[in-house]
């Protein structure tokens, strides 16, 4: 490193920050400002649409901006993200929490041959994950500052246009349209990884395009046939309607691939831990936080409510499924040594809990189960950031390489120590909400799966206490102790990137109700609106 | 005045946060202050709700709703009665004393302020624990206190074997709670509530029904029962999960005296007290609990007969004590095994704050044998010592005696056919306790000294920060007897049930006195009179010695059963040959397969015009032969 440089463009360094600083601060107030001129009046306003198209004018923006200008593209990237953010939380602050109708609805023709439509709308179900999403686009460009050296402007622009297709996915009322934003995620995504990613990047984002896009593929099939079934490819429309009980079956299995793949379910989740694994932190934070939660939000959207009877026929595969994939993935923890691999495997494990608990077909296992997928975006992702913050010094991500790190880093450690306790479930972490209720959940609708999903309780503690043991404690490494002295403990870039999601652990953690709340009537019209269902077709 | 009673956790996690985020700005007056001022002021509220319940008041007020989904309605809240009583006192008190104490013994470490931090929320975390109306905030308490305790154990995580007994500790417990969990989960889905005063009601009606677990239909009650002791025999270090125990004591020595002997450990006791109306309907269950409180009791104790660490001696004890509690509440006698944790908290504290000042003066040295003749050179830990172990001895007079004296009379006079049993059982292993307890006395503070001179010359009595805890402890573990807890919760917890005219428990009484100085006796002579006689001993009985020497080889047996197949499976059947080799191989084998298909297709394009003529009239001939043959 050479040092007299570094100093030399310290001071424009600074000169540059703080005009960006005043301008941000600028910009942000107006957004504030404009923020709480829309929940007096939001249907004027085309909130979710304007939530899609503004990362994409920001990447825009990026293309127009000179490659040698790092700052300034980082900052024009950081600001585009955090407007974002600010204009996602009317879905918050103004969200009807007594209707478990979409809201924020916006509906034009875009094919009118086919009647098929460009039409927005949230509920209860996807407006948290906008919201997530947006907090963790920003953490992502944060945490990219240093990592990412090369194609910095690229990088960006893939980030944005990654955030853009995922928050469509959420939004999307129309099948196709939902399609269109589902593939077209893959294509930044697939770009992270490969480009950005560690030394086996192109293998494995080869596999993650491939896997995910076969299973994808199986759904095109299933919307395709549903469309010229019914004539419609209205979401909310093809959900009241009543499809004969084989129809169903063929239907479930072709959107199950798909989605399940996303999740990823046992045993279809192997591409999981090599994209995790190789993709650069912020790849990895996207994938654990969003990516994955979309397949569970698919068979919320599509899966239950359209194909109630087939739900039920599948309910013990899907059940034996999910249980599996708990304890398969913490077992395979047990032996990792590697740091980024043991948290992806980690995801299988809890993901088994999300899906657990959207299976067990009740309003707790279904709840937790959402619930579970904001917590696991918390924490997986926090735990993907700590893990990047740490590889930046050490460039390292063998477990054995570590040792003492409490000693060198004690601010680093404290986080990851309330990372770790949320990721084992501790009660005062979201994850304890998230488990309880799924827990409960399946132990009402199934005993023996609630038992066996609760034996994640010991294996998780014991995974996770003993990573933390090994990177943590005993005597500091000499390899460690060579590479953070110099960075020393968080900087405050750092620790801007996760104190936010620590607040939140312990937010939800202790006052779950905001976001049960939110979910709350829209999980309960959906049972109802299946078992209404159920049973007609036959 | 009700709602205020929040504050009594509250200020414990004020001062928590306030020396976690600033402790180390500060200079130790500061830390001290914020670490024991909440602690201070809790004591003082809690005394206050004591008054409150005096006067015949039980106090209950729910916070805020914590989980709402549906039916399920879990609140924080708390419920202050008789029982809570003794518990906010004993809590606050002894962690008031042990903070005191600790500002002397842990003077000059690097992480003080992370430590009376930690304390802090250790002591917040239990006072959670005792004070919540509803199941689930147990739970919280429950896995907050093993969270605390995890901390504090590995507390000088640099040393391998302070963060392994972390770690054991944590995950050990997490066993329990499984459990622990499983019953939580079954109890609201039978009875659709968590509050205590909604399950006390309503537990009636579970009685004969039973549930079918693998084709076996067992009793409703009584799997919830054993299900919930799951938890305590974790917590509690009863067998078979108290191997985690005697690992604990790598933490700092006060924290052992408050968490892992007077607090935390007899969790378990408070939740089968708490909710013994259920317990009280099975039958089964309370054998359980009664026949696993004196096993264990009875197996510690002859651990600790032969151990020379002074800390795990004292460790075992404090196994053996839990399960005379346990032992209590299983013959249905809740108020004696409330009382015995009450008196043995006092005890137990000055037992360990004393063994944490012998270390002080030995510099960290832990062998009894290695000691000798302190009574000379600290005769305020000698005396204090003195009357821990007059007390846990069970000698007339001391509070010890009253709550062991209750437990044996129980177990004798019970209506169960097994009380004899458990008597016979709880009477040898008081005549254990006598014996090892004056063997430390005698090995450590009489004869002469037997470590090197340097070592001689640094001996000294502890700063006056750490000896006058003890000697208030001391007071209280003579005086606590003379309030009998066992009348006082008995509104709460019912009165035993004796099936023995109440002439007989003089005979008990008289028995246990006997044996309780018959063990200070054989202490004394073996170790005063014939130090010679021990190792003759110990060369006759050699195989019961390794046995006992090695912990009965609970840890090995748990290394070979459990921890290495778990890992050894993880590594070979589930990681490489299901993950990489079955799933990936096919992930990775289509892909393959594709290729070679269209590699091998390729050698058919020839170029060659006669190859495909070939290739023609050979399809024709096959399809002439197809048509014709049909």
């Amino acid at each position: 490193m050479n040092l007299e440089i570094v100093n030399s463009q310290t001071w424009k360094n600074q000169l540059k920050k703080s005009l960006f600083l005043s301008f941000l601060i600028f910009v942000l107030s107006a957004c504030v400002i404009l923020a709480f001129g829309f929940f007096i009046d939001k249907i004027s306003f085309p909130l979710l649409s304007s939530l899609i198209v503004l990362p994409l004018v920001g990447s825009l923006l990026l293309i127009f901006i000179n490659r040698n200008q790092e700052e300034l593209i980082k900052m024009t990237a950081l600001m585009v993200s955090l407007i974002e953010f600010i204009l996602s939380l009317p879905l918050y602050l103004s969200f009807d929490k007594s209707t478990a109708q979409m809201q924020f609805r916006e509906e034009y023709l875009w094919i009118p041959k086919w009647g098929i439509k460009y039409s927005l709308g949230v509920d209860g179900i996807s407006a948290p994950f906008i919201i997530l999403s947006s907090l963790l686009t920003i953490l992502c460009i944060l945490v990219s500052w240093r990592e990412i050296n090369k194609k910095i402007k690229e990088f960006y622009i893939a980030i944005l246009v990654t955030h853009t297709a995922m928050i469509g996915v959420f939004m999307s009322l129309d099948t196709f349209l939902f399609y269109i934003f589902w593939e077209a995620m893959l294509i930044p995504m697939y770009l992270i990884v490969g480009v950005w990613g560690g030394p086996r990047r192109i293998y494995s984002a080869i596999k993650f395009f491939l896997y995910t896009f076969i299973g994808s593929l199986f759904m095109l099939v299933g919307i395709i046939f549903l469309f010229l079934y019914t004539g419609t490819s209205d979401m909310l429309k093809l959900m009241n309607n009543i499809y004969p009980y084989n129809m169903q079956i063929w239907l479930f299995l072709a959107f199950f691939v798909a989605f399940a793949v996303k999740v990823p379910m046992w045993p279809v989740h192997t591409w999981l831990p090599d994209a995790h694994t190789e993709a650069p932190t912020a790849g990895s934070v996207i994938l654990a936080g969003i990516l994955i939660k979309m397949g569970a939000y698919g068979f919320l959207r599509f899966n239950l409510p359209m194909f109630p009877d087939a739900t039920i026929a599948f309910k013990p595969l899907m059940l034996i499924l999910s249980v599996i994939a708990i304890i398969y993935g913490a077992l395979i923890c047990l032996v990792q040594s590697d740091l980024k691999r043991l948290i992806a495997y980690s995801s299988v494990s809890h993901m088994g809990f999300v899906t657990l608990g959207i299976f067990a077909l009740n309003h707790q296992g279904i709840q937790g189960g959402l619930i579970q997928m904001i917590n696991h975006g918390i924490v997986t992702g926090a735990l993907f950031l700590c893990v990047g913050i740490i590889y930046q010094r050490t460039h390292t991500r063998q477990i054995a390489d570590y040792g003492g790190v409490a000693t060198v880093m004690p601010l680093y450690s404290a986080f990851f120590m309330l990372f770790t306790l949320a990721s084992i479930g501790l009660p005062g972490t979201n994850g304890f909400i998230g488990e309880f209720l799924i827990l409960y959940g399946a132990f009402k609708a199934q005993k023996i799966m609630g038992i066996l999903g609760a034996t994640a309780l010991i294996i998780g503690a014991a995974y996770m206490l003993w990573l933390y043991q090994r990177v943590f404690f005993e005597k500091t490494s000499n390899y460690v102790l060579e590479h953070i002295r110099y960075y020393g403990d968080l900087n405050v870039r750092e620790m801007v990137i996760l104190i936010p999601l620590a607040i939140l652990v312990i937010w939800i953690g202790f006052y779950p109700g905001t976001f049960l709340g939110i979910m709350d009537i829209s999980v309960r019209e959906l049972l109802i609106h299946i078992n209404t269902l159920l049973g007609v077709a036959r | 005045m009700e709602k205020f009673y929040f504050l009594i956790p509250l200020f414990p996690l004020a001062g928590f946060f306030i020396n976690l985020f600033f402790g180390r700005f500060l200079k130790i007056k500061a830390v001290n202050a914020i670490a024991i001022a909440p602690i201070a002021l809790s004591f003082i509220v809690s005394l206050l709700a004591v008054w409150e319940v005096l006067s015949g008041k039980i106090i209950e007020y729910n916070l805020y709703t914590w989980i709402l989904s549906e039916e399920l309605k879990v609140s924080f809240g708390y419920l202050i009665d008789e029982l809570t009583a003794v518990m906010l006192i004993v809590v606050t008190l002894v962690s008031l004393l042990v903070h005191f104490y600790s500002t002397g013994y842990m003077h000059g470490d690097p992480g003080y302020y992370r430590y009376f931090a930690y304390l802090n929320l250790f002591v917040f975390s239990m006072l959670m624990l005792v004070m919540g109306n509803n199941v689930v905030q147990l739970y919280f308490g429950w896995e907050a206190v093993g969270l605390c305790s995890y901390f504090l154990i590995g507390f000088w995580y640099e040393k391998r074997s302070a963060s392994d007994a972390g770690k054991k500790a944590f995950i050990v417990n997490r066993i329990g709670d499984f459990g622990f969990l499983l019953g939580i989960l079954l109890l609201f889905v039978n009875l659709q509530s968590l509050n205590y005063g909604d399950i006390f009601q309503k537990v009636g009606l579970l009685q004969d029904k039973e549930i079918t677990f693998l084709l076996w239909n067992v009793d409703l009650i009584t799997v919830i029962a054993i299900l919930l002791f799951c938890g305590a025999i974790g917590k509690s270090a009863q067998l078979p999960l108290h191997v985690w125990l005697p690992d604990a004591m790598e933490g700092p020595t006060p924290v052992s005296a408050l968490i892992h002997a007077a607090t935390m450990v007899t969790a378990g006791v408070f939740m089968v007290a708490r909710l013994n109306p259920l317990y009280s309907l099975s039958e089964v269950a309370l054998m359980v609990v009664a026949f696993t409180g004196a096993i264990t009791s009875f197996m510690a104790a002859t651990i600790g007969v032969v151990q020379r660490d002074i800390k795990r001696i004292i460790a075992y004890s404090t196994i053996s004590q839990l399960g005379y509690m346990f032992l209590a509440c299983g013959l249905a006698a809740y108020g004696a095994g409330i009382f015995h944790l009450y008196t043995h908290a006092f005890f137990k504290a000055l037992l360990f704050l004393c063994a944490g000042s012998v270390m002080h003066a030995m510099a960290g040295e832990l062998d009894i044998f290695k000691m000798g003749g302190l009574r000379k050179y600290m005769p305020i830990t000698y005396l204090t010592f003195l009357i821990a172990a007059l007390t846990i001895a069970g000698v007339p007079g001391l509070s010890g005696f009253f709550s062991k004296d209750e437990i044996l009379w129980f177990a004798y006079a019970s209506p169960m056919p097994y009380g004899k049993v458990l008597w016979i059982l709880a009477t040898i292993t008081a005549f254990l306790t006598a014996f090892y307890t004056f063997r430390i006395l005698f090995v450590a503070f009489h004869g002469e000294f037997r470590g090197d001179e340097h070592l001689r010359k640094h001996l000294h009595e502890s700063p006056t920060s750490m000896t006058i805890p003890l000697l208030l402890l001391a007071v209280l573990s003579i005086l606590a007897g003379y309030f009998s807890v066992t009348h006082f919760i008995e509104p709460i917890v019912g009165k035993a049930v004796t099936a023995l005219p109440h002439e007989d428990e003089k005979f008990v009484m008289t028995i246990s006195i006997l044996v309780s100085l018959s063990g200070i006796g054989l202490a004394w002579f073996i170790y005063i009179c014939k130090p010679h006689f021990a190792d003759a001993i110990k060369s006759r009985f050699q195989f019961i010695y390794r046995v006992l020497w090695n912990k009965y080889y609970f840890d090995e047996l748990y290394d070979y059963l459990f921890v290495k197949p778990t890992i050894y499976f993880s590594r070979t059947v589930v990681e490489k040959i299901t993950d990489r080799g079955i799933i990936e191989g096919i992930v990775n084998g289509v892909p393959k397969l594709c290729y070679i298909a269209g590699k091998s297709m390729r050698n058919l394009q020839t170029g060659f015009m006669q190859h495909y003529a070939i290739l023609m009239i050979i399809g024709v001939c096959i399809i002439l032969f197809i048509i014709f043959s049909v």
